[in-house]
């Protein structure tokens, strides 16, 4: 039989989950196909295709899905991701994901779109990766061993993550199978980058944010980098928890940081038309502001933002960061 | 007396306004959303927030300097954003410097205790349960009688002779069902309003469209945030069948869903077997039903950003050329323009008229 190939897309939740799903498929007998980074072509099709009025990374996910259909894969792996700390669900539009790309693109590949769900019980989510298993045909001793594997991988990964490695990094520290040290980097400012991975890892949309950040001395702290327990553990201010993950994610994360402190500026990237954001960002400008005297800016990036234009709002913000921590020191 | 307020959602505030009264709180009656209320809720609210937020936030903004000290408003749980609107907008009045609380009923099947709580809050006048069952039963029926008008009126207004005859009728038998109070002056001040519509001159002649109306909730609800769209579209002869009433909603959100919703939720199943938060899912099983019935056409009303609205939008087309039901979609701000909405609305129909010619006898179109 020849090799089963799966295709990914490198966008949403790839940022988090890829080197699970990675070892998974492969210990499988699949082939794992990605749609490698974002570039234009994607941008395009997305913008093309999906509908005007969705948010940037949709579209985007559309322009991945056309690129690993151009590069023939036998599946699809668009898996309906719903909640997986039994407590807040993802956004509506990753529940309907699968069905808005069923729908809406032609001659696409087959697509594996389990339901992931803790909530439904004990196993739910080993369940949702058998059923995964069982569409590619492999026996239940592979699938469990390759769940286990799966599971040690993304462990691993997260590892990395917490000691300060930005996901894309990461992946490839995993897949080249070195450690190396973490470079120091010649940086006198900290800002905390909050928002959610699928944007501000990807180099594409985000305008290679965090590159420019370490350019310009500023040693940038996502959500990922900040230690886990601490932050799940955040207590919830808010009178009603925020519904979706990566939203209360954020927040919780502003809260970690405004209590640790050791950031000199905040920045909240969003993402044009972003449903939970739009409630999320005056939330954490309020709790910014409540809490403390840190700077907080919100970036907002669409699919015509340019690089000339962010890069001046950085700079400006950096500059403004610096003046007043020189203030202070002289006062 | 505590005063209160409450969103302005069709003319749904008539029967809020007696119940509240009744239980001995002091009502600050909510505006009809005006030019002002949205500047307002535009001013304060986020901007990428969706339409309704910019309406509510405007209306209590508008109220809150009377000194309103309660806000009665209904909850969700996610994870459509309607669910957070409450804590949103106390968070913006209170660092506006009103010191408001909110009140906010949640579905009571999941929080049954939180009811009962609310319930005593609401009723400073101490009334025993058993009074205020039978004050929560007229402020029910009164909604109800509310809605049937509201229904009979979208039946009649096409086919009226005499231009606007039939929105006086309604306005009229507004008036009569809102000074009702005991349940039998309610029940016949409905009787007397729906023979009082019944009676508008009609034209039973006339070439009538059917289209449905899907959507978010209080879009579809309030007549002011979608540009009075019902009646635009009853003038220009078309029966419009709303698939979402207050009266419906609360009964699927109360105790038991009822058989209609589980209809739906049947219907939109192999599109969409999630269920999104807010209304996306009856927005995809109202229009699979109104094509199966034979309606002309399908009209989606949502606010601009409504996440599970865009999710629908996203398969709909598809159920449209499935089902062989044009469906138009209309997203919706505080951009909006009440000319360039019925310009839409008149080509709409004009199709629509076009394709219900060209099915009854194909010929005759062609040659025209």
């Amino acid at each position: 039989m020849a090799v089963v190939r799966v295709g990914i897309p490198s966008t949403l939740l790839y940022y988090l989950y890829f080197p699970m799903w990675e070892t998974f498929f492969q210990n499988l007998g699949a082939e794992v196909v990605t749609s490698g980074k974002t570039n234009k072509k994607a941008l395009d099709y997305g913008v093309k295709e999906a509908l005007a009025d969705a948010c940037v990374p949709i579209k985007l996910y559309f322009g991945h899905v056309l690129n690993l259909t151009e590069k023939g894969v036998d599946y699809l792996f668009v898996p309906r991701v719903v909640c997986l700390n039994h407590e807040t669900t993802y956004c509506p539009k990753f529940l309907g994901l699968p069905d808005m790309i069923r729908y809406v693109l032609k001659d696409i590949p087959p697509l594996i779109d389990v339901r992931m769900d803790v909530r439904e019980g004990t196993g739910a989510l080993f369940r949702a990766y058998y059923e995964t298993g069982k569409t590619l045909g492999a026996r239940w001793q592979t699938v469990i061993c390759a769940y286990g594997r799966a599971i040690y991988a993304w462990r691993r990964f997260f590892s990395l993550l917490q000691a300060g490695w930005q996901p894309p990094e990461a992946m490839e520290i995993l897949r080249n199978k070195t450690r190396p040290r973490f470079p120091r980097k010649n940086t006198d400012l900290t800002f905390a980058i909050l928002g959610y991975p699928y944007i501000i890892y990807d180099q594409f949309i985000s305008v290679g944010l965090l590159n420019k950040l370490y350019k310009m001395g500023i040693k940038p702290v996502t959500a990922e980098n900040l230690p886990w327990r601490a932050l799940v553990k955040q207590r919830d201010v808010l009178d009603k928890r925020l519904f979706w993950t990566f939203s209360d994610l954020a927040y919780k994360a502003t809260q970690l940081v405004l209590k640790r402190g050791g950031v000199d500026g905040i920045i909240h990237l969003t993402a044009f038309g972003c449903g939970p954001d739009a409630m999320l960002d005056k939330y954490m400008e309020m709790l910014v502001r409540e809490r403390s005297s840190i700077p907080f800016m919100s970036l907002t990036i669409d699919e015509h933002s340019g690089e000339a234009g962010m890069t001046t709002r950085l700079e400006a913000f950096a500059d403004m960061v610096r003046r007043k921590k020189g203030a202070v020191s002289c006062a | 007396m505590p005063k209160v307020t409450f969103p302005h959602v069709g003319e749904a505030h008539r029967a809020l306004k007696m119940l509240m009264t009744d239980l001995g709180n002091e009502v600050i009656m909510p505006p009809r959303p005006s030019k002002r209320t949205l500047d307002l809720g535009v001013k304060h609210a986020p901007e990428f927030a969706c339409f309704p937020v910019k309406i509510l936030l405007g209306t209590y903004l508008e109220t809150c300097p009377q000194g309103v000290e309660l806000i009665i408003t209904s909850g969700g749980v996610g994870p459509c954003r309607a669910g957070h609107y409450a804590q949103l907008h106390k968070k913006i009045l209170r660092s506006l410097g009103y010191p408001v609380d909110i009140i906010v009923f949640e579905p009571p099947r999941l929080y049954p205790l939180d009811l009962l709580h609310n319930v005593r809050r609401v009723n400073p006048g101490r009334l025993s349960y058993r009074s205020i069952y039978e004050c929560v039963r007229r402020a029910w029926r009164k909604l109800q009688a509310l809605d049937n008008l509201e229904k009979l009126s979208h039946r009649v207004r096409p086919r009226e002779l005499n231009r606007g005859a039939a929105t006086r009728a309604y306005r009229k038998g507004v008036e009569w069902i809102d000074r009702a109070y005991t349940l039998k002056e309610i029940i016949d001040a409905e009787a007397a309003a729906l023979e009082a519509m019944e009676k508008v001159p009609q034209d039973p002649q006339r070439e009538i469209l059917k289209v449905g109306i899907v959507g978010e909730i209080y879009v579809l609800l309030e007549p002011a945030s979608n540009l009075e769209m019902e009646e635009t579209l009853g003038n220009l002869g078309v029966e419009v069948e709303r698939s979402m009433f207050l009266t419906g909603w609360t009964r699927d959100n109360t105790w038991a869903e009822t058989v209609e919703n589980m209809t739906v939720r049947d219907a939109a199943l192999p599109y969409l077997p999630e269920l999104l938060g807010g209304h996306g899912r009856d927005s995809i099983g109202n229009t699979i039903l109104y094509a199966k019935r034979g309606f002309d056409g399908v009209i989606q009303l949502a606010p601009f950003t409504c996440i599970p609205e865009i999710v629908a939008r996203t398969i709909l087309p598809r159920v449209a050329k499935d089902y062989n039901i044009p469906v138009l979609t209309f997203f919706l701000d505080e951009q909006t323009g009440k000319a360039g909405m019925a310009t839409r609305l008149e080509a709409f129909v004009d199709l629509l008229r076009y394709r219900k010619r060209q099915q009854k006898s194909p010929k005759l179109v062609v040659n025209i």
